[in-house]
């Protein structure tokens, strides 16, 4: 949503330019240079560009290391298998575990929806939907590692598939996004418990930051949670589809 | 009257309301926890040069183990890897890197944006203690059995974590997991320093109305942040390659007669993911410096800086092009030999945004009146070492030239003067500038002139022999030459007098250190900005500046960070939040 008004605290609102002549105006304005972004949203954004160099390392990382072995690399879509009835179907789990997922992020937008509309009620309820979806891929992800190291033998240093690089990548991977996940899913937690209660509508002072208080946050948070959503799709393309 | 710089133009109200400051209610969240920028900022630097005195004594073990070998029963071979490592990576990340951007950063961000505070103080706070917790992992690597790792500074795999490797086993893991507590820790902070620097600046603060020691902090903190990851990912696939016996880095090997069970890694990856970090470290290290010294420059000659504009998109092109430079430091790795024919041409072309730098320096300096306080001399000595380490840059950026010069003292020489004496230089000179602000005393000239003369003519002493060194052809990272044909007996001599005065320049430090403390208790009095600069730090109530760094109003910035030499103004230099006399012109309704 394009924002062509600017918040001041005192006196009318002013307006501002669209486009491109908007954004040379605002490089080249004073106080913020991203107008009506809250410090929180505009710091997110930023770890979360850091963050994408995390993961972009990680799986090129993945990518040489799985040319660089002479090893066959472990055929995936049997590797992910789960049968039904004797009959296995491939990636059948982390289809399931992929649309739980996306589906959370769903939920998110509900709830940063009714958080900007101070619906307490909704966006805690949402906030904890969205919470309960990446405790189930989370817990789906523990059941899919169980499974590769008790019935497949597989570990980070060999596997009788093929590559060890299979195994190492694999548990670094998604156990490095899984640790994301299961953060996002505490913060969300969190959150909710603080939209419960009327923090939010109260301003009451954060305990970390002793800063107010405010709906944004619900925001900042689902910006975090897309991104892990976005980055499993990755992770899903290249690790269990290529 | 029409003044220089003053730009007449309406600033808007204030688009944010005033922050309430957190107020530490004991001494301990005064002092200890803090949250104050300027607090974590002392505390940053104090941590950071604590751990740079533990390097400079390694360096000096070194230098006697070079100077006269087969003296000291005490350095053994395995000893002086271990210094080596410990060395470099203690003075690139642990001294330059948290001293410019946790040290100055913290300090001089919200300052000299007009800022109360970081946007947020306690991540801040934070990062100083995750960053003390990665510094005391690395000083336990010192007492763990093997001792630290003698890997080298770069780590290269394979050698870093097999057996025959000097704290193989210990000591590369604790190294790694404090590169990584080092990395969460730095992230806490430099958020802060972006956001803070996008988002939270005073009224009439534009971007290009910053100071260029917050471009060059700015431009640097976002460097970092995105060339930390790849440090971070090599970190954490070499420690599990060491603990759980995975095969990122790892090719088949046989070590010590006994085939390893790794298989298939790719150790150039682990050379990638460094290099990608590593070169934007020279720059995470460099920009600060160069924003720093032109501010240092401006004041003491009493002159605008030359073509500011031009050192800020100088400052941000070569934050860019640092991410595309990487492998001009594995052209010996066996990379594809025409990947280095392009990282050779785009390390040449960073010297043009550099070279645009250094001439504006220059003709900042030309017919200005220049002051020969401590700090301009300080900077004067950076320019000079940093075109030296410069030129010989050249050298070593081009494939052909450096193949035979690479792994010689010459590349020792070259990084020691562009990424260790210059930006130390800047260091002195920022110290010798912000000290009056920070403790609202001078520091004593006399010691400050000994003390900078030692320092710049010995660094001189100790790497221009260097650069010779590496002609002849001596080797870097080599415990002791032995009998060679190809080194003469100068060589040896010419190495003992190197060390002589590395011991020399070493000890005169400890006179810096003695006039930090006995300047601030009988100190002159600095008293309100003694040096006459525009920037907004100096132009706070109390000086040291209190919590929340102004008093009760935020400063409104009307002009730039250089109006000085000013004609007619009253005192030759105008400060940033200084109101242009007439009423601003409204353009006709």
């Amino acid at each position: 949503m394009a924002e062509t008004t600017l918040t001041h605290t005192e006196g009318t609102a002013a307006t501002r330019p669209d486009g491109l002549e908007g954004f040379v105006s605002d490089w080249s304005s004073d106080q913020r240079t991203f107008k009506n972004v809250p410090w929180g949203k505009a710091m997110m954004w930023i770890f979360l560009l850091s963050d994408t160099f995390i993961f972009s390392c990680f799986l090129l990382s993945y990518m040489t290391v799985r040319m660089s072995t002479t090893v066959p690399w472990p055929n995936a879509s049997e590797v992910f298998a789960l049968s039904f009835g004797g009959e296995p179907i491939p990636l059948i789990l982390i289809a399931i575990m992929t649309f739980i997922l996306i589906t959370s992020s769903g939920t998110m937008v509900l709830a940063v929806n009714y958080g900007y509309r101070k619906d307490r009620f909704k966006t805690a309820i949402f906030l904890l939907i969205t919470a309960l979806f990446g405790a189930t891929f989370v817990g789906m992800q523990a059941f899919e590692w169980t499974k590769l190291i008790v019935e497949e033998g597989v570990r980070p240093w060999g596997n009788p598939m093929g590559a060890a690089q299979f195994g190492s990548s694999f548990f670094m991977i998604t156990g490095f996004h899984g640790f994301h996940v299961s953060v996002g899913v505490l913060f969300l937690i969190l959150i909710a418990r603080k939209v419960w209660r009327g923090d939010f509508d109260i301003e009451k002072k954060g305990f970390f930051t002793s800063r107010k208080g405010r709906y944004e946050i619900v925001e900042t948070l689902g910006l975090y949670w897309h991104f892990v959503d976005l980055v499993w799709v990755f992770i899903f393309a290249f690790f269990y589809l290529w | 009257m029409a003044e220089v710089g003053a730009e007449i133009e309406r600033i808007g109200p204030a688009e944010v309301e005033d922050v309430e400051l957190y107020h530490a209610k004991s001494w301990i969240t005064k002092y200890v926890f803090s949250q104050d920028a300027k607090v974590i900022a002392i505390q940053y630097s104090a941590t950071a040069i604590a751990i740079g005195m533990v390097a400079l004594v390694l360096s000096w073990l070194m230098r006697l183990q070079l100077g006269f070998p087969e003296s000291f029963d005490f350095i053994e071979a395995q000893d002086y890897y271990q210094f080596i490592t410990m060395h470099g990576m203690i003075m690139v990340v642990y001294l330059l890197t948290a001293l410019f951007l946790g040290g100055f950063g913290n300090y001089l961000i919200p300052l000299m944006v007009g800022a109360r505070d970081m946007v947020f103080p306690y991540v801040n706070m934070l990062s100083y203690w995750i960053y003390l917790l990665a510094v005391l992992v690395l000083v336990a690597s010192f007492f763990v059995p093997g001792g630290p790792t003698g890997a080298g500074w770069t780590l290269y795999p394979p050698q870093a974590i097999l057996t025959g490797t000097p704290g193989a086993g210990a000591g590369i893991v604790l190294m790694l997991v404090s590169l990584a507590l080092f990395i969460i820790g730095f992230t806490m902070g430099g958020l802060n320093y972006v956001t803070t620097v996008l988002q939270a600046r005073t009224r009439g603060m534009t971007l290009m109305r910053m100071p260029l020691t917050v471009w060059g902090i700015f431009t640097a903190t976002v460097l970092a942040l995105l060339a930390f990851p790849a440090l971070f990912v090599g970190a954490v696939m070499m420690t599990l390659d060491s603990v759980l016996g995975t095969s990122f880095f790892m090719p088949t090997i046989v070590s010590q007669g006994e085939l390893l069970k790794h298989d298939g890694g790719s150790p150039i990856l682990f050379q990638h993911l460094f290099w990608f970090f590593g070169h934007p470290e020279v720059y995470i290290v460099a920009l600060p410096a160069f924003g720093i010294v032109s501010d240092l420059i401006s004041v003491h000659a009493r002159r605008h800086i030359f073509g500011y504009r031009m050192m800020v998109w100088a400052i941000v092109i070569i934050g860019a092009l640092s991410f595309v430079v990487w492998a001009h430091h594995m052209y010996v790795s066996g990379m594809n030999p025409y990947f280095g024919f392009f990282f050779a041409t785009t390390t040449l072309i960073i010297a043009v945004p550099t070279a645009i730098k250094v001439y504006n320096w220059t003709l900042t300096l030309w017919r200005a009146n220049i002051n020969f306080t401590l700090p301009m001399l300080f900077a004067l000595a950076f320019i000079v070492t940093f075109v030296n380490g410069g030129i010989t840059g050249l050298f070593l950026g081009n494939v052909v030239v450096d193949v035979p010069l690479s792994d010689t003292m010459f590349v020792v020489a070259h990084f020691h003067m562009v990424m260790g004496v210059a930006p130390i230089l800047v260091i002195f000179g920022a110290i010798y500038h912000w000290y009056p602000l920070m403790t609202g005393r001078m520091l004593n000239e006399a010691m400050g002139q000994f003390h900078f003369w030692v320092t710049f003519l010995g660094a001189y002493m100790i790497f221009l022999p260097i650069h010779y060194l590496g002609f002849l052809g001596v080797p870097r990272r080599y415990f002791e030459m032995g009998t060679t044909s190809f080194i003469p007996e100068s060589a040896h001599t010419l190495n003992e007098f190197i060390t002589v005065v590395a011991l020399i320049v070493g000890v005169a430090q400890l006179v810096f250190f003695y006039n930090v403390v006995w300047s601030m208790i009988k100190g002159k009095k600095a008293g309100h900005n003694p040096w006459k600069a525009t920037t907004l730090e100096w132009q706070t109530e109390e000086v040291p500046p209190g919590h929340g760094n102004f008093g009760r109003e935020l400063p409104v910035v009307y002009r730039w960070a250089y109006d000085y030499g000013v004609p007619g103004a009253e005192d030759d230099f105008v400060p940033q939040n200084h109101p242009p006399k007439r009423a601003p012109a409204r353009a006709a309704e």
